[in-house]
């Protein structure tokens, strides 16, 4: 069972500092295991930052990857978690022709059913984004692709746990 | 009241500040941290601290190495034969990256060490400037940890960190990279001791039902075998160690690095584990039926294939790293903690046992290895040397006291599997990372660290060569290091697979040598060459007699293999006789 290759949502509790990116991508590059998406930001509690990656890999690998990442000095804690387990976003933005908005109609349909956003708009191009989940990202790519898109770019995926992550009682038993 | 608080905080700070460079404040952190000796080499970026060496040469010892290389496997050597953390300096560049096998070696064999080096000033950082490395890119991978430092400000509370991350828990390297202006900037200088980090637990918890589940298997066991690792002598767990398989009777094995815990004649140590480790241990590995595993890791060159190893056996792990248990096997029962506390707290619920019928299998095991394999080792009939009878003279005339420091290879081996020792902390080699050249400069540190013991570096004619170059650091030391070559003009080990799995291409592993005897002369070494066994014990005695640093080659047969031997990807129980 450990064997089968799974979706699985890592998210990493981590000191703030130069270098941790590639302390950590090294322990997948490694083992050879692509990154699929990879964020980083700050998280829920001050100072503590929070990175999450999305890999494909067996639960077995997983587990040890987990082991050699909390490893890391100055990583605190290190979660995995399968789809099911979290609320999961990405977010898309597409740049296309203004032109195309008053001239195609259905462009405007296709915005108003994928419940995209019109971020600006001017006489040259409007920008359109979109969160969600990646299928509904790729078929509002692949609509819009019709039409032509001037520029596009996604990013990694962002997601939220069901479950408590007990981050802060963690960080408050490290003091002593 | 809370103002007043400040004032005075700020008053009593003042009062234990001193206004210093940076690179004093490197030499000051280090005398803090207790450094009495380090190694390095000199150069543009880390000049500004060599100068303060050079003002505090009555405090601290720098010994000049002869290459950056030679600096960090003698401040392993320092580190393994004292349990202190070694520390190497370089500048910033090649003096950086000579580091990087020595670092790599630390962090397999989790060696406490930090390394400091030089960088270019701050502001031609990432400009390409002469001798700008990145360093700490570099040296992510094979680090416990490393950072880079730009303002002198930070220097104190760095190297405190390095120091305490280098030594705690699971040790390691630590890189510290220093820019050039940090070096020369001045600030307010105070040291605090680093106590801990908040990301960062040394020693997980031990569960206490893990220790019950644990003691509940040994007691049950009928044909249990412990195999220990480096964590009982990284964790000084020696004596609670000894006094639970003294308990429980059980029949104990070691890893490369475990070797010297307990001694090699203790009744319940059953020898070396392993791909070139002893006959019984490794076969009786696939059929105990209780394996503990004490403070080591699994290593492939100790299970052999995986997919056999001990599959008849609960498993149980001893294991101060998280990440170590059920990497490579899966275990039954693991008892996170450091090998000191939870030995202690196993001992008292263990019952008492002697297992008597199950020593005798290892005892049948030990005899067919000795007709197949020890005697001719140890005595000989044929003409020429053998290695092992080399290492049977230097135990009978240091009667295992003597700390042996190999290399890497055939005479590694040999030395692993014959060397006697009586104390711990005897046995420095290169395990994990298998670094040739790592013999002869851990040796110089490992006598500098412990100058009232008998220091024997055990080296092939192929390593000696890699590091050769420090004879001169012995040379101006003056490190009484006893140096043995064992010359089979060969690299023996490689040409050993060459002959038994490549039809015996030897393809580059012959070996045209130089006169070692002129060369350690070169160096005024007293030197000696042996090439016949009624030389050997006559010249070992001399080796052992002298006060000074001492050469000896030992000129033994050419095509000699060494056996018991698990072919690369093999059970253990396949291990080979001949």
């Amino acid at each position: 069972m450990d064997k089968e290759i799974k979706h699985f949502t890592v998210s990493i509790y981590t000191e703030n500092n130069i270098g941790l990116l590639n302390r950590i991508s090294a322990i997948f590059q490694r083992r050879h295991i692509n990154i699929e998406s990879l964020n980083t930001s700050r998280s829920e509690i001050e100072g503590v930052s929070r990175f999450t990656l999305v890999v494909d890999i067996t639960e077995d690998q997983m587990k040890k990857i987990i082991g050699q990442l909390e490893r890391q000095v100055e990583v605190i804690k290190a979660y995995y978690h399968t789809d099911e387990e979290t609320i999961y976003q990405i977010s898309a933005i597409f740049k296309i022709k203004s032109d195309l908005l008053f001239e195609e109609r259905q462009i405007q349909n296709i915005i108003k059913e994928s419940n995209a956003r019109i971020v600006t708009v001017n006489k040259e191009f409007f920008v359109l984004e979109k969160s969600g989940r990646k299928q509904e990202i790729d078929l509002l790519h692949r609509e819009l692709s019709a039409f032509g898109i001037m520029q596009f770019v996604r990013s990694g995926r962002i997601a939220v746990t069901k479950n408590e992550m007990k981050i802060s009682q963690m960080l408050e038993a490290f003091q002593h | 009241m809370k103002e007043t608080q400040t004032l005075q905080n700020q008053i009593e700070s003042k009062a234990t500040t001193e206004r210093i460079s940076g690179s004093e404040a490197i030499v000051r952190c280090l005398l803090e941290e207790g450094v009495k000796v380090l190694y390095g080499y000199p150069g543009g970026a880390i000049m500004p601290v060599y100068d303060e060496l050079y003002k505090y040469q009555d405090k601290i010892h720098h010994v000049l190495t002869r290459h950056e290389q030679g600096a960090t496997h003698a401040a392993q050597g320092y580190a393994r034969i004292s349990g202190e953390v070694g520390v190497a300096i370089a500048t910033s560049g090649p003096g950086a990256t000579n580091l990087i096998t020595g670092i790599a070696d630390a962090q397999i064999d989790s060696t406490p060490m930090v390394c400091i080096t030089g960088q270019v000033p701050s502001n031609l950082l990432g400009s390409d400037a002469f001798q700008e490395t990145d360093i700490v890119g570099i040296s992510t991978p094979i680090t416990k940890w490393n950072h880079q430092i730009t303002k002198a400000s930070e220097i104190p509370e760095v190297i405190a960190k390095a120091f305490y991350i280098a030594k705690s828990g699971r040790p390691g390297p630590v890189l510290i990279d220093i820019t050039k202006d940090a070096q020369f900037e001045e600030f307010d200088y105070k040291y605090e001791k680093c106590k801990g980090i908040r990301s960062y637990k040394p020693i997980p918890e031990t569960d206490r039902s893990s220790l019950e589940q644990a003691a509940g298997l040994i007691n049950n066991a009928k044909k249990p075998l412990v195999v220990w690792g480096q964590g009982v002598i990284l964790g000084k767990a020696e004596e609670e160690f000894k006094a639970v398989i003294e308990k429980a009777g059980i029949p104990s094995a070691w890893t490369i690095l475990g070797a010297s815990a307990i001694p090699t004649s203790h009744p319940l140590n059953v020898g070396m584990v392993g791909m070139h480790g002893n006959y019984a241990p490794n076969v009786l590995t696939n059929e105990c039926d209780v394996l503990i595993a004490i403070g080591m890791r699994f290593d492939d060159r100790v299970t052999g294939n995986l997919a056999t190893y001990a599959k008849q056996a609960k498993v149980i792990h001893f294991e101060i790293d998280p990440a170590e248990v059920d990497k490579n096997v899966k275990t039954d029962v693991a008892v996170l903690g450091d090998a000191k506390q939870s030995l202690k707290d196993l001992l008292p619920l263990l019952n008492a046992n002697s297992h008597h019928e199950w020593h005798h299998k290892f005892k049948d095991l030990y005899e067919i290895e000795f007709e197949k394999v020890i005697k001719n080792d140890l005595h000989p009939t044929k003409e020429g040397l053998t290695m092992g009878e080399v290492l049977k003279e230097i135990n009978k005339q240091t009667k295992g006291e003597a700390a042996i420091v190999s290399d890497v290879g055939q005479h590694q081996m040999i030395a692993c599997r014959y060397a006697e020792f009586n104390t711990t902390k005897s046995n420095i080699t290169s395990g994990g990372l298998g670094t040739m050249g790592f013999g002869l400069p851990a040796a110089i540190g490992a006598k500098m660290a412990a100058p009232e013991r008998e220091v024997i570096s055990i080296c092939g004619d192929g390593g000696y060569q890699m590091t050769i170059q420090e004879l001169g650091t012995i040379c101006q030391q003056r490190a009484a290091v006893k140096v043995v070559v064992l010359n089979n003009d060969f690299l023996g080990m490689v040409r050993q697979w060459q002959q038994l799995f490549f039809d015996k291409r030897y393809a580059s592993t012959e070996m045209t040598n130089p006169d070692f005897v002129a060369i350690a002369k070169g160096y005024y070494l007293n030197a000696k060459r042996v090439t016949k066994r009624e030389e050997l014990p006559s010249a070992v005695e001399e080796m052992i007699a002298s006060k000074e640093p001492y050469f000896l080659e030992v000129c033994v047969e050419k095509e000699d293999n060494v056996f018991p031997m698990i072919p690369s990807g093999a059970s253990v129980s396949d291990i080979r006789l001949e």
